[in-house]
Parts: C-alpha cells; structure tokens; sequence
C-alpha cells in the first residue's frame, strides 16, 4: 500500500510554475487517447481531426478567434476575482446580462443608426454585465451571503429572462414564430476584422486590449498589488488599510463588465441577433480558462485559444467520426483537473511512501512548518 | 383528497433528490471539506443508474449503479484535495464541468430511450388505507432510503464517538491531527460517503422522477443541494425540512404553469434558483447563526506535518 | 522530592535527529528523563525543543536515533502510540476544539468507548483532586486560556501517563496561576510520574526541576541540575555568549509632556460570540514613553489594538485621539497618516502577508504614507523605490535572509519581527503601538527590538506595549496597565510596579477601576 505524501517547499518551485500548464496539457493528451481508444476510435486520427484539422486553414483560425475571444474576456476578469479569493462563478449569467442590454438599442431601436450605435452597445453590455454581477457583490457585502451559490443561481434566471424576452416581448414579428429578435442593422453589428480572410470580428481585439490592461493593473498597480494582498491574507490586508467590501465590488463589477462585454461582442458580431441560447457555456469554460493561464492574463490569451481549439475540435469529431460533441466538455473538465493537480507541484514536492516502512526516506525537501493554528 | 394527497406525493418526490444530496454533502462539510461538485456527481449518478437500469433492464441495479457512480466520481475529488491539497473550490467546480460533460457523452444513446422506472412500495390493507396509507406506506424505496438516511447521520453525527470525530475534524484539523486522529482517512470516507449520496440522488431523478435520461437533467439541483446545507446550518432535521420547502416550491412552480396562470412560465421556472438566493440571504444575515454552526476548518486544505 | 537517579531511566533518547530541508532541526540529540524527577528542555524558541517533543509524541518522525521507553527500543510512529506507552502532553498552541465542549474534547483523545457522561463525571472528579476546577459541560469557545490549559492538563492526565510533557506551559498564566500549576506538577512528581517540562523561563526551571538539558541550535550543549546554576550561567548555555542587555535610559521631563496618544472611554461590543467586550478603557501615552499592558492571552488585548489602530473604527470619534486629534472615526490607514505607526501580534497573515516578497511587504503598511516616494502617476508601484527601502530596513535591522528579497514566510520568525517592526521604526513613528513584539522570537532578535523601541521613545515618540512577558515589561517600560477582561487598569509607574502586584491585576484582582482619575477631558 502505497500513500502520497506532501511536502512543502521553501519556495514555490519557478520551474513547476512553468511547467505546470504543458504537463496538463500532456496528462490530458494521454487521457483523451484513453477516452477515444475506448470509442473504439484510434486516437491518432481522433487527435488529428479534433486538434490539427480544425486550424489548418486560415478561415478555420478566425472561427478559433471567435471562439477564444469571448472566454479570454470573461477569463481576464475572473482573474481578478480569484486572485482576490472572491469566488464569481456567475459569469455566464452576466455574459447573458450584456448581452441582453447591448441588445437594447438595436432590438427597441431599430431606426437609430450611425457610428455612436456600438460603442453604445458596448457600453450598455458591459453595464449590464457589471449590473448583474453587483447583486451577489451586493448580497455577498451586505449579509455575508456566499457569491459562490448566489452568482451561479442568478446564471438559472439569466437563461430564463432571456428565453422570456426573445419567445414574447423581444420576439421578431416578421419571424414565423421563431424565437429569436429582429436581425440587427449595419451598424450595429461588430465588423469583420479582415472580412476578405475569415469572420473573425472586433471582440478578439477587444479581448487581446482586455488581457493586457489587466496584467498591467495586476502587476504593476497598487490596486493589483492589492487585490493580491486581500485574496492571499485578509487579515494583512485589512492592515494595509484595504478594504474587503469594496475589494468584492471592484471585482465582481470589473469582472461582470467583461462578461458583459464579451456578451454584446458575441451577440453582436458572431450572432447578429439574440436567441433563447447565446453561448455554449462561455462562462463556464472561461473558469478553466482562468485557471488554465495560471490567472494570468498573458497566460489566459493562451489557455483561451487552447480551449477555444477543444470546442471546435469537438465539432469536427462530432461530424467526421459521430462522437458526441461532449467530448469538448469532457477534455475541458479533465484539462482542469491535471492543471489543479500540477499546481500542486508548485508549492509541494510529492512523495510516494510505503504504509509500513516511512523511515529512512533519504532526503526531504521542506522547511516552514505549517502555521498551527491557534 | 385525493389531490392533496398527490400533491404531497409529488413534493416528496421532488424533495427526496435534494435531501438525498444535501444530507450527503452535510457530513462532508462537517469534516471541514467543500465539495462544490455535487451537481456532478448527482447528474453521473443520474446517467450511470439510468444506463445500467436501461442496459439490464433492472432498476435496482440502476439504483445501484448510480450510488457507485457517485461514490467513484467523488473519489477523483478526494485525492485531489485531500492528497494533493488543490483548493477546495476550484476542484469541486471543475468536477461538476467534468461530470455534466462526461454524463453527456456517456448518455448519447440513451436520449429518448424510455426507462424502468422503480416500482412504489405497495403492502397489502396498508397502503390501501385512504389518505395516509399512499403517504406512508405507498411511495417509493429511495424516499423511505432518505428518510432513514438522515435519522442514521443525525445519530451518527451527535450520538456516536465517531461522529464525534469527525465533528471535531471539521473544527480544527491542526488539533485533530496533534491528538493522532486520521484526519484525512475520515475525510475520504465522508467525501465518499457524499459522493454515494449525490450518485443516488441523480439515480433517483433518472429512476424514479422522470424515469428517462435528459442531457443536465439535475438542472441545478446539486447546487440547490448545497445551498440547503448552509440554509440547514449544518443541521440533518433542518435539511430535511429545507428540502421539502424547496420540493414544495419546485412543484408549486409546475403546478402553476399546468394551471396557465398568467405569468410568464419562465418567472416561475426560476422561482426555485431565485428561493435559493432569497433564503441564503434571511440565513446570512443572522450572523451569530452562522458564525456558531460553520465548520471552522471548511474549506481550507490540510497537509500533515510528518 | 527525590529524583531517582540512579534507577532505570523512564525514557532514554540517543542520536534523534530531524532534518527540514536544509535545516537540521534536531541534530543527534541524547536525552535521559528518569522516573519520578522533573525534566527541564531549555532553549530558545528556534532551538529544537518543540521539534524534538513533537518527535517523542509521535506527531513527527525523526530521520534517524532511537527511543528506548523503560529500556526497551519504540519507534513512536503515532499520537496514539505515544498515548499507549503512557506520554501524554499538553500543548503550547492548545490541541482543542473551540465548537465542542470540555468533556467531548477529553472524549477525543481517550480510547475507550465510554459514553461522554461517564467521562465528565471522572473529569470532574479528577479536575477536584488536583485543584483545577472545569466544568465538563461548558463550551471550549467560551472559557479562558488558563481553563483551556485545564482541559489539555486534566485529559493528559485522565490516559494516567507516566510521562507528562509540557510545552511552555506558563506562558499563558498569571504568576499565580503559575504557582498554582507548580503545585500540580510537584503532586505528581510525588505520585511518580515523570515531567519533561519545556521552557525558557529561567526562574522557574531552577525553582522546580531537577534536572535539565539545554539545546542550543538543534544541538544539546549541556546537561545541568538547573539548582546548582545561576539565571545567568543558564542564559549563557542557552544563548552561546552573552545577551546585550536592554539599556533603559532615564526618561526625562515626561510628566509635562503632551500625550500623543490618548484613549478615552473607549468601549466595543463584543465582534463575534467568543470575543470579549473592551469596557472604558482610558490611557494616555506621552511623547518620550513606553507604557507597557500586561496580561494573560485573550483578555481583550487583540481587540484593544484593533481598536487603536484603526481595523476597526470607534463610533465615537474621540475615543481615540493621535497628537491632539480625533482619531477614533478614522480608517488604519487614516491614522497612519497622523503618524501613528502598528505591529500586530501574528506575523504570519496578518502583519505580514506570508507568500510575498518582503518588499511588497514593505509596501503593505506604507502604501499611503509614503506614497510619493512608492507610488507614481496613475497608481503605479515604483517597484525600485520599495525594493530600495526594503534593504535599508534590513539593514538597519540586521535581518538574516538566504536571498536578497525573499517571501514573508520564509524567514525565521525573529528575523520577520525585526524586519516588521523595523518597517515602521524607519518612518520615525510619533506613536507606535506594538502588540507582542517579540513572542516567539530569539533572545538577540528580542534585545534588538526591545532597545529599538526604548530608542524610538527617548527621541519624542509615544510608545505602547502590549506583552504576555512581564520580564519584557519591566524590562522597556516606564508604567505598566493591566488588561482583565476587557478592562484596562491605571498604568503603575515602574519604580512601584512589583511582579505580584501586576500578576494580582492579571488575575482580575481589582475589578472595577472605580477610581480611574485619568480622564482628562
């Protein structure tokens, strides 16, 4: 009988910092070869077509952008939540919210044209987002109540008060019953950054300014440092002179505006329209997103194509060999896992010992006890 | 009468899923761990019981199935957290991602199949006694499991030296460990214990609710489970009374669309999920509750210093 | 009290030894403990002893030596084991659980499966017998350190151990609760039970031990019968050459001079169920001055600096006041801007944030003071400036690192204290409030410390100590305050100032302060 042991290093481990995400990445590389052998589908040919084929083509890389830009959005701003220990697993409602408010003009306002319609858009997503986001930072500041059920319960309502909208008041008149809006005019719709070469539109953009706004707050501003300080020690932080409550709101609004932004820039430049279901759980990929980058948001622009790839990947698997497109869900779940898993590595050193024999291990690597408690 | 009677028979269907789950993730919170998975390992259950119930054309082994499941896919949740320390609430969230999207795939061919569903307990005179008898001695086996179920914790918890254990875990692991107490080997056992729970709860839905497989069937039901356990601060008999209010609710919600009141479906659709946030708020705010009945050690990671 | 030792040893240890990474924590040490006698471990804190106790309990396994119990080999590879060969221990950080009540927690850490009642009937018996009264019953959370310690002591000895050690044991008790325990422990001497009693009080270990070992640097540099030696000679073994001693110079004209620190009327309500009230507390600190408070862990001292030092904010705004101003209604940082400077009492996690660097560390508590020089335009950090400062602090400081900006977590814990306290010397603080400056830090660290805040006193500022250590009291302050739950007593100047009288107050002696005549106002 075997049984892991931790041991704490003096220093977290720069090397397993970096490494961390690639021996995830490989870990879940050998057990989607697994999954798929078990398919009964030879996994070479299921890796080509789920991670080589669907960006072998130009075209395919601007749908891969469009697919990363929303959850590198949300991703950037949850960030901030989680490096602050604030936990906003409702982004996917807030991403709805932004959506529906970006809609606003385009779907009341049909009439209103001209160049000030989406940076408006724009702008009422991201309040809509920020908005919808402030109820659980409200709850959480005001009675204590936990973010992590109340944003995730508000994700159920969101889903439901767009699926109102669009069956009944929202409903295009002209659209033979179909649930859906009326087709946004020109201008407001995002443009196509090279429309010659693919649909990849402005939201990419968007998400690229997004990521590096947010490094620079994170690392080189006081309000990064102290979000850092609040979310590793409150009690430090406290002594600082920072204040927990409207650390909750800081995050939670920043954060719930990108969702936000991210809502409007999916409905607006990828869709055209809003429809009973806007995103195949953005908001919930771009928590592994967040993860997967390490929280940082150089790191997320990554982590973001690399999930963005597993969406479109499980798309072609689905259509070339008749695997459920979960399969997407599944490697997303699991790639989660090995990189929660590997970043254990960071601050502990593993150590296989036998039940029985715990002696005479040669040579440990540790040193600060864990502070006891009380 | 008889409405009433069947009314109350399908909010005790209803409730029997949720208090199923939440006494399960009870005991795990009470040993100071958070499993935020539960909506995972409840929808594993739900597909693993009904596939196996669908395969072999038994819902008892379905039943079984689902209680497996859940414990197998709450197993991967405890050695992360608790061998190799990941935090708590990243963890459980990325267990509920991995199980609505492997339940997904794993039930693709059972979408639209229809299944066995676990027949009601049925005792010759006495369950033909009008009114109670269809109450008590005339509804399904997993009801009467729950009801058992949170007798067995509350007298584990609060009458046995075990319990006792465990409780003290979830107060301070640092001075369960200094005393010799395993404290990980008892957190295993409860995060196991949950993971059965949840499992069997998703069975119950797949098996006995809505006797079929739907893609995200649990629909949230695994975080109301959650949100019961801080509702109940921590107490079994407080569970099972949250359990059946938010029963009460959900049917009270069909009910009122059967009817076509005029109100868009969609509001009362979300009147559970908007419930859940109403009474975490009334529980929060009373602080000194709260404060007294929160497991001091939830949530944070232990490691051993050998 | 006769130690017998001639007879056979009740526990003998040879070579143990306990590497932490590059650290040798424990380094062969040998230890003999007979039966009947009490032991003494003496060593700074950083010395091994805890290490070494924690081995012998079984909670941590040592890398290679052995441990004979009555003569024959044990490998203690558990608590329970140790439990069984008849060591019990009682904590220093007390193992118990705050949500259970006293007979539960006894409950856990017996065997034997009897029920709870049974248990609290023999506790109580047992708790009369020895003179230390419990109540089964009462809820952990609620009762004070020195009950606390009861339970650890009456659930030690309810597993009838024959060898009984005590981690710092009287370091949460007034003097005459001490006494009292002394009382216990010579009982149980006479019963023949053997005692490993761990400290680094001088006084005491020559006043009832009869034997001891003194480690130094995981090493053990001698074996002594602690009688036959001085305070002194003890320090020497113990510390490797002489301790500078704290030089207190005069202070001079402090009676005219203007308080900078005044607290007046100053209540709170209690913030969660298990803290305690603060009631009227009134003290004034005058520029040039250290006053000291004194008393036992959790009499409200945590929440008196909360309240000073703005983590918490006062509803009356002159409850409060820093050189001449209301200071009650404003936020920490508000008042470190009126030149107040603190030092909490945990290090780790609340003074300083444990997995950053000790720069960004620097910037916790002078982002706003001195925020010209660390802060530029839009906000952002001027990480050279901080980095800058944060080395001229450790070298005013003398801190010991192993890299030139390491995390908090990283260093000793004296050497974090020094650079802590050290943080805020280097803004020349007009008032400096400092809540345990140097508990659990090495006897060189604590002179630094103590003779830095005498200096940071005599140059103007208004200096305020709140310590468990009475010999760290007498040593830097010029009146002593007690602090009883929740109450704060008149400040005795120095000169009148007696060990007994201060542990009177500690103990609640004079409830009340009735005739306080400090009110200025």
């Amino acid at each position: 009988m075997m049984r892991l042991e931790l041991v704490k290093r003096p220093q977290r481990s720069m090397l397993f910092s970096a490494l961390s995400p690639f021996i995830a990445f490989g870990l879940t590389i050998i057990a989607g070869a697994i999954l798929f052998a078990l398919l009964g589908v030879n996994p070479l040919t299921a890796f080509e077509i789920y991670f080589i084929e669907p960006i072998s083509q130009v075209w395919q890389l601007h749908e891969l952008a469009i697919k990363a830009a929303p959850l590198i959005l949300i991703a950037v701003g949850l960030s901030v939540c989680y490096k602050a220990n604030i936990w906003n697993i409702g982004a996917e409602g807030q991403f709805i919210l932004g959506g529906i408010f970006g809609s606003i003009i385009p779907v009341l306002f049909p009439g209103f044209e001209g160049p000030l319609v989406l940076p408006l858009m724009l702008l009422f997503g991201m309040v809509g987002g920020a908005f919808y986001a402030a109820i659980p930072a409200l709850l959480k500041t005001r009675f204590g109540t936990n973010e992590i059920l109340t944003s995730l319960m508000l994700v159920y309502v969101a889903q439901l008060f767009l699926d109102w909208l669009v069956r009944g008041p929202w409903r295009d008149p002209q659209g033979h019953g179909f649930p859906q809006t009326i087709q946004f005019n020109d201008s407001a719709v995002l443009p196509e950054l090279m429309p010659d070469a693919g649909r990849a539109n402005w939201g990419f953009v968007f998400a690229l300014v997004a990521a590096v706004l947010i490094w620079v707050l994170m690392s080189r501003l006081l309000k990064g440092f102290e979000v850092r300080v609040l979310g590793s020690s409150p009690r430090a932080g406290r002594f600082a002179g920072f204040g927990l409550s409207r650390m909750v709101f800081f995050a939670f609004l920043l954060s719930g505006a990108l969702a936000g932004l991210a809502g409007i820039s999916e409905v607006s430049g990828a869709i055209g329209q809003l429809q009973p279901v806007i995103s195949p759980g953005y908001g919930f990929t771009a928590i592994i997103v967040a993860f997967l980058g390490r929280l940082n948001p150089l790191g997320i622009v990554a982590a973001g194509l690399v999930l963005a790839l597993t969406y479109l990947g499980g798309e072609a698997v689905q259509s070339a060999l008749g695997i459920s497109d979960k399969v997407a869900r599944v490697f997303q779940g699991m790639l989660l896992f090995f990189v929660l898993g590997c970043d254990t590595l960071i601050h502990y050193r593993i150590r296989l010992v036998g039940m029985a024999l715990a002696k005479g291990a040669a040579k440990l690597d540790a040193a600060p006890k864990l502070k006891e408690a009380r | 009468m008889d409405i009433t009677v069947n009314i109350l028979l399908t909010i005790a269907t209803a409730a029997t899923p949720l208090l199923i789950a939440a006494i399960g993730e009870l005991v795990v919170e009470r040993s100071g761990v958070l499993n935020l998975g539960v909506e995972g390992m409840m929808i594993m259950g739900a597909v693993g019981g009904f596939g196996a119930g669908y395969l072999t054309g038994s819902p008892w082994i379905g039943l079984l199935a689902a209680i497996a499941m859940g414990a197998v896919f709450s197993l991967l949740f405890a050695v992360m957290t608790l061998s190799l320390a990941t935090n708590q609430v990243a963890t459980g969230l990325s267990l509920t991602l991995l199980g609505l999207g492997l339940s997904g795939m794993m039930g693709t061919s059972f979408v639209g199949q229809p299944g066995e569903r676990l027949p009601n307990l049925y005792i010759p005179v006495l369950t033909d006694i009008p009114v109670v008898g269809r109450l008590l001695f005339g509804q399904d086996p997993i009801f009467y499991i729950s009801i058992a179920l949170t007798a067995a914790v509350m007298w584990f918890l609060f009458k046995t030296r075990t319990g006792l254990t465990l409780r003290s875990i979830g107060d301070s692991h640092t001075s369960a460990h200094a005393l010799g107490i395993k404290v990980i080997r008892y957190r295993y056992l409860a995060v196991i214990f949950g993971g059965a729970c949840a499992g069997l709860a998703g069975g119950h839905l797949s098996l006995v609710y809505t006797p079929q497989w739907v893609e995200n069937m649990t629909a949230g039901r695994g975080w109301i489970a959650l949100a019961l356990v801080v509702f109940a601060s921590w107490r079994p008999w407080r569970v099972l009374a949250g359990a059946y209010i938010f029963g009460a609710v959900w049917i009270g919600q069909l009910h009122a669309q059967a009817f076509g009141i005029p109100v868009p479906s969609q509001l009362l659709s979300s009147l559970p999920y908007l419930a859940t946030v109403v009474v975490l708020v009334l529980i929060s705010r009373n602080k000194r509750l709260t404060m007294m009945n929160t497991p001091a050690s939830l949530g944070q990671p232990f490691v051993p210093d050998r | 009290m006769s130690a017998d030792h001639d007879g056979a040893n009740l526990l003998e240890v040879r070579g143990l030894t306990k590497i932490f990474g590059t650290l040798t924590a424990c380094d062969h040490i040998d230890l003999n403990i007979a039966k009947g006698e009490i032991h003494a471990l003496l060593g700074e804190n950083g010395a091994g002893k805890s290490t070494l106790v924690k081995m012998l309990f079984g909670s941590l396994e040592p890398n290679s030596g052995d441990i004979f119990w009555n003569g024959e080999a044990v490998r203690i590879t558990s608590p329970g084991m140790a439990k069984k060969l008849g060591i019990g221990m009682v904590f220093q950080h007390f193992s118990l659980f705050e949500a259970l009540t006293a007979a539960e927690n006894i409950a856990l850490s017996l065997d034997d499966g009897s029920p709870i009642s049974s248990i609290a009937a023999k506790a109580r018996a047992l708790s009369f017998s020895y003179g230390l009264p419990l109540d089964p019953d009462s809820l952990v959370g609620d009762l004070s350190v020195g009950e606390r310690q009861r339970i650890e002591i009456i659930r030690c000895l309810l597993q009838t151990p024959q060898l009984i050690i005590l981690d710092e044991p009287t370091s949460v008790l007034t003097p005459q609760e001490a006494d009292k325990l002394f009382e216990t422990l010579e009982r149980l001497r006479s019963e023949g039970k053997s005692i490993l009693y761990i400290s680094h009080r001088l006084e005491e270990v020559k006043r009832i031990c009869d034997r001891a070992t003194v480690l130094r640097h995981g090493k053990v540099v001698g074996h002594c019968n602690p009688r036959e030696e001085t305070a002194s000679s003890l320090a020497r073994m113990m510390v490797g050459n002489e301790v500078k001693a704290v030089v207190r110079a005069p202070a001079e004209g402090i009676e005219t001079a203007q308080p900078l620190l005044e607290i007046r009327a100053l209540s709170r309500k209690p913030a969660t169920p298990f803290s305690i009230p603060l009631k009227n507390i009134n003290l004034n600190v005058r520029a040039g001055e250290v006053i000291g408070i004194a008393g036992v862990a959790g009499n409200g001292q945590g929440e008196l600096f909360e309240s000073v030092s703005g983590e918490v904010l006062q509803q009356d705004a002159a409850s409060v006041r820093i050189r001449g101003k209301d200071a009650g209604a404003l936020s920490i940082t508000g008042r470190r801007l009126m030149g107040a400077a603190f030092v909490p009492e945990e290090r780790l996690g609340h003074g300083a944030a444990p997995r950053m660097k000790l720069s960004e560390n620097l910037l916790l508590s002078r982002h706003a003071t001195d925020g010209k020089v660390f802060v530029g335009a839009g906000g952002a950090v001027k990480s050279g400036a901080v980095y800058a400062a944060a080395q001229r602090i450790i070298v005013a400081m003398d801190v010991r690192k192993s890299a030139p900006d390491p995390e908090a977590a990283a260093l000793s814990g004296g050497n974090l204290q020094k650079f802590i306290v050290g943080r805020e010397l280097d803004r020349s603080p007009a008032v400096m409030v400092v809540n345990q400056p140097t508990w659990g830090v090495d006897a060189g660290a604590a002179a630094h410390i103590r003779q830095a805040l005498i200096e940071l006193a005599r140059s103007g500022s208004a200096v305020l100590v709140i310590s468990q250590d009475l010999d760290e009291l007498f040593e830097i302050s010029d009146a002593i305050a007690v602090m009883h739950n929740g109450e704060l007593s008149k400040p005795l100047p120095i000169a009148e100032a007696t060990f007994e009288k201060i542990g009177l107050l500690m103990g609640g002696a004079e409830p009340g302060h009735a005739e306080h005549t400090l009110e200025t106002a």
